[in-house]
């Protein structure tokens, strides 16, 4: 099972305390349940891998996580410790980093001012305090050519990238700035084969520094390129959790279909998907 | 591939003219209409118009116009309207008019005094439309009525039945803030040239153009700190992201409601700032100052290129959108033509600045 992957996997074994713990957590949108009851943690230095359907809940829950919404009921414990985060600048304060669904990015703004929303580096003092825009320049360039994209400027306006490109941003702007928690949510589906490599590697590199990452994927072979533990959620409700190395492709799978039987495809798809 | 170095152009890069580079730019239109409307007046009107006198002449309301406009330029970036400006403009000017006369405050007190009313008023505005997620058109739109009416009733309580609070200048006669926001700047400056044969000079050799109005010196000096703000700080950045995309914005980190309610607090300033200058200049305040401005500063700020959808502009567009503005009404009295066909210019230029604001956008985005 180990040797489909070329990553070293860390050993999070249970004596390590988790960096976010999330308990019972529930999330009512109206009459809509959206969350009935989740329980995960991330620990650091491992990858834990969020699947199930569309429409299970995934988004939902990292957003509890990283501060966009408040659970309507549960508790949250960072670094052991009670936490309430008000808003997602208070998460990212903490150290977690998300590359949104969505991606939020503003489509009217450069590629480098995107990078550094709510985050700008400044130089000078008092009054002559601004926006260093060209160590911002650097950073942006430099850290998306790490991901395989060379921009043809940072002052591009990032209505005008491709969508793989606005997602590396997107991505390359979280590995920045993911001091502790690193959430992606589906940050591969718009990339190409060289890019989505890459975003496995630099998973794999935050990872062994230390980082705990939290990755949201609907495709069984990055999740088990990458993933330390399995959690499956299906219809606002956890189904379990797997180990790496005690559950096979093929359970996973039908998990991740929700325990439902897939549609049988007839010849050219050979029952893989 | 791992060869190329960052600082490499890209091959995929065309190198841009410098005329396509201008192209993107927002204030683009603006400047392109000032150059228009100055040609148009160029060849129709009196030659007096560009003289010192002549530009003073429109500078003069222009800069009025413009201290509202730059303030509603960067609220519109910020992706609201405040449409109860003008009604401000009456209100802080009555607040400011109660101060120095019925209560006989000296002006170090009045003025920042007023700025703090004014902002809290703003706070207001920008507390509901922020807490009931309305669109800010309908909640100023509200205010544009409530603020002009307290103004009206509280110039009755204060004066006794008037619509007017007079004794302004008397009361404010010595006071050594007044020259900050009253009259000339620079009059020995003026002398001087007027002695030297510099500029021209009345018969009896006092110069035509005693100083600059203060209020152009502070319509200058807001429209710079306006655009460093947005270009050169993380406050820019935040205000661009607020419009451009609220939860985009905000699930990045940026504190969008801190944002847009300290907007709509520092238009409201703005307007307390015209309130106290004009208030000065005029020597009284009346529950008609400010009539219409806030549709005037909100056309100002559109031909400087800020989109009704916010998250692109910029103030010294609307720098430029003022001075257009003052040109035009102005400058159709130094012409043959009937001063009423201000209006029409004004909605042409008003309409031609959001189509081609329209297509600058899809330029810069790629809209697919
Ligand atoms: N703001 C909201 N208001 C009402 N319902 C919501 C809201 N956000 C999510 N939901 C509902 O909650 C459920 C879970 O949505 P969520 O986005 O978390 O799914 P997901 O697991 O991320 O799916 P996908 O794989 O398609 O991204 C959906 O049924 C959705 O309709
Ligand atoms: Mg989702």
């Amino acid at each position: 099972m180990t040797d489909d992957s070329k990553f070293h996997h860390g050993d999070p074994t249970a004596h390590i305390h988790p960096v976010v713990e999330m308990k019972n957590i529930e999330k009512h949108f109206g009459n809509i349940i959206a969350l009935a009851g989740v329980s995960f943690d991330v620990k650091p230095g491992e990858c834990h891998c969020l699947l199930g359907d569309n429409g299970a809940g995934k988004s939902t829950f990292i957003k509890t996580m990283s501060g966009v919404h408040k659970p309507t009921k549960g508790e949250i414990f960072f670094e052991g410790k009670p936490m309430n985060f008000n808003t997602p600048r208070d998460a990212m304060e903490a150290g977690i980093a998300t590359v949104f669904q969505d991606l939020a990015m503003i489509p009217l703004m450069s590629v480098t001012r995107n990078f550094f929303m709510g985050r700008e580096p400044t130089k000078g003092k008092g009054l002559g305090k601004r926006f260093d825009t060209k160590f911002a320049n650097e950073v942006c360039v430099e850290e998306m050519r790490k991901m395989g994209i060379n921009l043809r400027g940072p002052d591009q306006a990032v209505g005008t990238l491709s969508g793989g490109e606005r997602q590396t941003v997107a991505i390359a702007r979280a590995v920045y700035f993911g001091a502790k928690i690193l959430i992606l949510d589906e940050p591969t589906s718009a990339l190409g084969v060289r890019q989505t490599s890459n975003v496995l590697a630099t998973i794999d590199k935050v990872r062994r520094q230390g980082i705990g990452v939290v990755f949201i994927s609907h495709n069984v072979r990055h999740a088990l390129a990458v993933g330390d533990r399995f959690t499956v959620l299906n219809r606002g409700k956890t189904l379990g959790t797997a180990v790496r190395g005690e559950i096979t492709p093929e359970q996973l799978q039908d998990l991740m279909a929700g325990g439902q039987e897939l549609a049988s495809l007839e010849g050219s798809l050979g029952g893989t998907v | 591939m791992s060869e190329t170095t960052p600082e490499a152009v890209d091959e995929r890069l065309k190198s841009e003219p410098f005329f396509a580079k201008m192209m993107k730019r927002p204030e683009l239109g603006a400047i392109a209409g000032v150059i228009l409307v100055i040609i148009f007046f160029a060849l129709t009107a009196d030659s007096a118009m560009f003289s010192l006198s002549g530009v003073i002449n429109f500078m003069t309301p222009a800069a009025q116009l413009g201290i509202l406009a730059i303030g509603a330029a960067l609220l519109m970036i910020g992706g609201e309207f405040d449409l109860s400006i003008g009604s401000m403009v009456a209100f802080a000017g009555l607040f400011f008019g109660v101060c120095v006369v019925t209560w006989g405050l000296p002006l170090i007190i009045s003025i920042p005094l007023t700025f703090v009313f004014a902002a809290c008023v703003g706070a207001v505005n920008g507390n509901i439309v922020i807490r009931s997620g309305l669109p800010s058109f309908i909640v100023t739109l509200a205010f544009l009525f409530i603020l002009r009416g307290l103004s009206l009733v509280g110039l009755k309580m204060a004066t006794g039945g008037s619509t007017q609070l007079r004794g302004v200048r008397d009361t404010i006669e010595g006071d050594w803030l007044a020259p900050f926001f009253s009259g000339d700047a620079f009059p020995g400056l003026f002398l001087w040239l007027a002695d030297n044969g510099f500029v021209a000079t009345f018969k009896s050799g006092a110069p035509k153009v005693p100083g600059i109005p203060v209020e152009i010196l502070w319509f200058i000096a807001i429209a710079l700190a306006a655009t460093y703000i947005l270009l050169r700080t993380p406050a820019g950045n935040w205000i661009f992201a607020s419009g451009g995309d609220t939860t985009a914005a905000s699930n990045s980190g940026v504190p969008v409601n801190r944002v847009k309610i300290s907007l709509f607090m520092l238009t409201a300033c703005c307007a307390a700032l015209v309130a106290i200058i004009t208030v000065m200049d005029a020597g009284s305040t009346d529950a008609r100052r400010g009539f219409q401005k806030e549709f005037e500063a909100i056309i100002a700020a559109v031909i400087g290129g800020c989109l009704l959808t916010g998250g692109y502009g910029s103030a010294i567009g609307a720098f430029f959108g003022s001075i257009i503005f003052g040109m035009v009404v102005i400058g159709l009295t130094y012409t043959d033509f009937d001063q009423d066909w201000f209006q029409v210019f004004l909605g042409g230029m008003l309409l031609i600045a959001v189509l081609f604001n329209n297509a600058i956008r899809k330029r810069v985005t790629g809209e697919r």
